[in-house]
């Protein structure tokens, strides 16, 4: 008897019961269900929402390798291990020794985001009734790629516990919920521990453990450097773009950030909309920033400096704005919901998360602040979208009266 | 006057077992049935009880809210069995025919010749009432309310449709009486649709505006038309009858017989020799079906088509106003990571590792699968590149689900019909059924407001 028809006696045995859902999880992981169509259409396309979640996956992992080289690398350069990398294929990046430092970091992250979660998930799911749904594969993966290295794992389980629990699961689970979970994790650890998650020391690992000694390793980002006023820490644009710099896990390489771009764009995951316009949201905020500069309305003895007088094209490649825009803000359920809202919606994110960027140098990425915050204004945006087609609707059948 | 449409938002679906054109005569089938469900939110009060001799046009039964609107039997025979179900509903009303059919006779009559309310009472008297239907509800037309238009599709652009140009050539005195017959009726025009590149039997007739559109599909239904020419709006009624059954109209007319004889598409991947029937309204299925054979054992029989048509078994009825029969394999069968891996053989308008965007013009051969479970509304903005009505899909559908009537009123739920849906639930990642949710909906106002 084959694994299929063991788990199909599986499936009809729990059903019913309690445990249900938790073996459906598992099951529908491993075979697409035999379920048939019983109302409606009677043919239905090939995606579920499994395959979405998967294709969000798949964008990510180019971040995820790259972080773990990423944070082998920033560890061995400080310590000297490794010389500078000067092209994205340098072997001073890729090798094994970048690897296991990385590995040894990361993996712990993504196995406690993922085991957590999912835990919290599937007692859910048991308790309510319904079945697992995929929403937190995705969640999952965000989250490591956007902590800072030596985050503890203790933290980081709070902080996971926290999100999805009251980032989703009170809002009734996948599809509810109004706050993009992995920023509500976010948004915890960083109110929760500010020292942690503002500090400069947090950034490459081990930086925290050698703070005072000699030979100490910096953990410092050009986020952090610019708004001290302390210009781009020697990094050359070309490193902020490929990812040679430090940073949160995955957000750093601005190229495969991109290439994770154009799968999600390409295989209409993701809005190509909100996308575009919340790079066009950022862009505008920097240009303002710039005349203002240009304008001699500040000068260099103000604290907004640094970050005011950053061309504002460079503002894409430093900090986490392109990671935000590409795989947080696209996020469906928390976003805008209609086509013309999704315009509004992604500029808005891309103008306040600069503002922020510059107007709050304690704390310098405002990128997860300003999605946030438009996740709770993303119905008030629809709503009024909606109105224009209510108002069109009501005006034809006035024109009709008359 | 005549506005033409061009809908740019839709997918034409593709499938294997397309029906050639030739018309067979489908074997008399020994009984015929009409089942009120398909006769929406009518409750019949019968005429005839069980056991009664009838002939084809006689009346069975009657609307319980409107006796006016009266119901006839397709052929003679008897009135064998009136099947009820929970609370004694009426779920079906059997006849076995007689060998030959004898009509009652209404009278050849002139529609050119008549009052707005003689052609309305003929049409109430010889059951051919319930072939006009009314937009907001979605629901048989009511006999006192005029309609500001009245809407017919000359082209079905569904998945494996019957081909109307074929379907009703030869036809064209018998819809040409009806089209005059209909626009004694409204206040307004009557519209016919026609597909831009076809050569359709009701391209030439009288009393009638004309449009042209593209044929993706949703272009066809009568839905996207009315949303594009001459939306409804709030106490306004719209009336559609199929092109098809504007044939039986006519024929009341002119021969003075209620002659339900329609052409049938039979259609599938899972028929051996798909082509066209001739047969009747209520007939049974298995008539066609196994007269033309079936590749497989596994299937489900569809009255209508593979969006909007329902499940039958072979011994069942063609549904009121189905003019086609799809077989489809069934898809009761698991899939080792179907969820993940690459798909060539199924249709998807994304391209997570779906590629059926590579080859347009493939017919594929789909079963009934879910391809998934059901889950909340996750994904936004795929539903409106298939969605080519004003309308917000998602946001409709959602005041649906939770009865919110002034919101589903305001987003234009007098519009729409659940077949309009039938392209939103078919991509529709979460697996929710849209055309349900909305037939809900339409039923909630319908008590509600009325």
């Amino acid at each position: 008897m084959g694994m299929k028809q063991s788990l199909h006696k599986l499936k009809l045995k729990y059903e019913g019961t309690k445990m249900a859902p938790a073996f459906n999880a598992i099951h529908t992981f491993l075979y697409l269900p035999n379920e048939t169509t019983h109302s409606g259409g009677h043919v239905r396309a090939a995606d579920d929402l499994k395959r979405t979640m998967n294709m969000v996956i798949l964008s990510l992992v180019p971040c995820l390798l790259f972080g773990i080289f990423n944070a082998g690398y920033q560890y061995n350069l400080q310590t000297g291990d490794v010389t500078k990398a000067l092209s994205f294929f340098s072997l001073e990046f890729w090798n094994m020794a970048n690897f296991s430092v990385g590995a040894w970091k990361v993996l712990p992250l993504v196995i406690v985001s993922y085991g957590v979660g999912l835990a919290v998930e599937f007692i859910f799911a048991v308790i309510k009734g319904h079945e697992v749904e995929e929403g937190y594969l995705v969640t999952g993966m965000l989250v490591p790629l956007i902590v800072p290295i030596d985050i503890p794992l203790w933290m980081l389980t709070v902080a996971v516990i926290f999100g999805v629990v009251i980032g989703k699961e009170v809002f009734g689970g996948t599809g509810m919920n109004i706050l993009n979970p992995a920023l509500t994790i976010r948004a915890f650890l960083f109110f929760a521990y500010p020292t942690w998650m503002s500090g400069d020391k947090v950034w490459v690992t081990g930086a925290v453990d050698t703070v005072g000694q000699p030979d100490a390793i910096t953990g410092e980002t050009i986020l952090g450097s610019l708004a001290q006023n302390n210009g781009f820490m020697d990094l050359s644009t070309m490193d902020q773009f490929l990812g040679f710099i430090p940073g949160s896990v995955g957000e750093t390489s601005k190229l495969l950030i991109i290439v994770g771009a154009l799968i999600l764009i390409l295989s209409k995951i993701g809005s190509w909309r909100i996308i575009f316009s919340t790079l066009v949201g950022a862009l505008t905020m920097g240009l303002i920033f710039n005349g203002v500069v240009s304008a001699g309305w500040i000068d260099e003895s103000s604290k907004f400096f640094g970050l005011m007088d950053v061309v504002f094209w460079q503002h894409l490649f430093i900090g986490s704005i392109l990671f935000g825009a590409v795989f947080m803000a696209t996020d469906p359920v928390t976003a805008s919901q209609t086509n013309k809202g999704k315009w509004i919606y992604g500029f808005l994110i891309g103008f306040i998360s600069i503002m922020i960027r510059v107007f709050n140098p304690a704390y310098p990425e405002g990128v997860f602040l300003a999605i946030l915050l438009m996740n709770v204004f993303a119905p008030t945006i629809d709503h009024y979208v909606l109105e224009g087609n209510i108002k069109r609707r009501a005006k034809r059948l006035k024109v009709k009266t008359v | 006057m005549s506005k033409d449409i061009k809908i740019k938002k839709g997918l034409t679906i593709r499938l294997k077992g397309e029906a050639d054109k030739t018309l067979s005569n489908a074997p008399r089938s020994r009984t015929f049935a009409i089942i009120p469900k398909d006769l929406h939110l009518i409750t019949p009060k019968m005429v005839v009880k069980e056991g009664a001799k009838i002939q084809a046009g006689d009346t069975i039964f009657y609307s319980k809210d409107n006796e006016d609107i009266k119901f006839s039997s397709p052929v003679s025979g008897t009135l064998t069995q009136i099947e009820r179900g929970a609370k004694r509903v009426i779920t079906k009303i059997l006849i076995e025919a007689d060998q030959q059919d004898a009509f009652r006779d209404f009278g050849i009559k002139n529609p050119d010749s008549m009052t707005a309310d003689a052609i309305k009472n003929h049409l109430l008297v010889s059951g051919c009432w319930a072939f006009i239907k009314q937009r907001p509800y979605d629901v048989i037309a009511n006999p006192e309310v005029m309609p500001k238009a009245i809407f017919i599709s000359g082209i079905d652009t569904a998945p494996l449709a019957t081909d109307l140009d074929f379907a009703l050539s030869g036809k064209e005195t018998a819809l040409q009486a009806a089209l005059s017959a209909l626009a004694k009726l409204t206040e307004g025009t009557v519209h016919v649709t026609l597909s831009n590149n076809g050569n359709s039997p009701l391209a030439n007739l009288n009393d009638v505006v004309y449009h042209k559109t593209n044929n993706l599909h949703p272009a066809g239904n009568v839905g996207t038309q009315i949303n594009k020419i001459n939306p409804v709006n709030k106490g306004e009624t719209v009336w559609t009858v199929a092109a098809q059954d504007l044939v039986i109209i006519g024929e009341l007319f002119l021969t003075g017989k209620y002659n339900t004889e329609r052409v049938v598409t039979l259609a599938g991947s899972s028929v051996k020799n798909p082509k066209y029937y001739k047969t009747r309204l209520g007939s049974e299925v298995a008539t066609a079906v196994y007269d033309s054979g079936l590749n497989e054992e596994n299937v489900r029989i569809i009255s209508g088509n593979v969006l909007t048509g329902k499940a039958i078994s072979p011994k069942q009825h063609l549904g009121f106003y189905h003019n086609a029969i799809t077989v489809i394999p069934e898809g009761d069968d698991y899939e080792f990571f179907g969820w993940n891996k690459p798909v060539f053989d199924k249709i998807s308008t994304s391209r997570a590792l779906t590629f059926s965007w590579l080859f347009p013009k493939k017919k594929f051969d789909l079963n009934t699968n879910t391809n998934g479970e059901h889950r909340a509304f996750v994904l936004t903005g795929n539903y409106e590149e298939v969605f080519p009505l004003d309308i917000y899909p998602m946001q409709i559908m959602k005041a649906c689900m939770v009865q919110d009537l002034d919101a589903m009123e305001a987003l234009g739920m007098y519009e729409v019909a659940p077949e309009d849906f039938a392209l939103t639930e078919f991509v529709c990642v979460s697996k929710q059924p849209h055309q349900e949710i909305i037939r809900n909906g339409l039923d909630l106002m319908y008590k509600e407001i009325g």
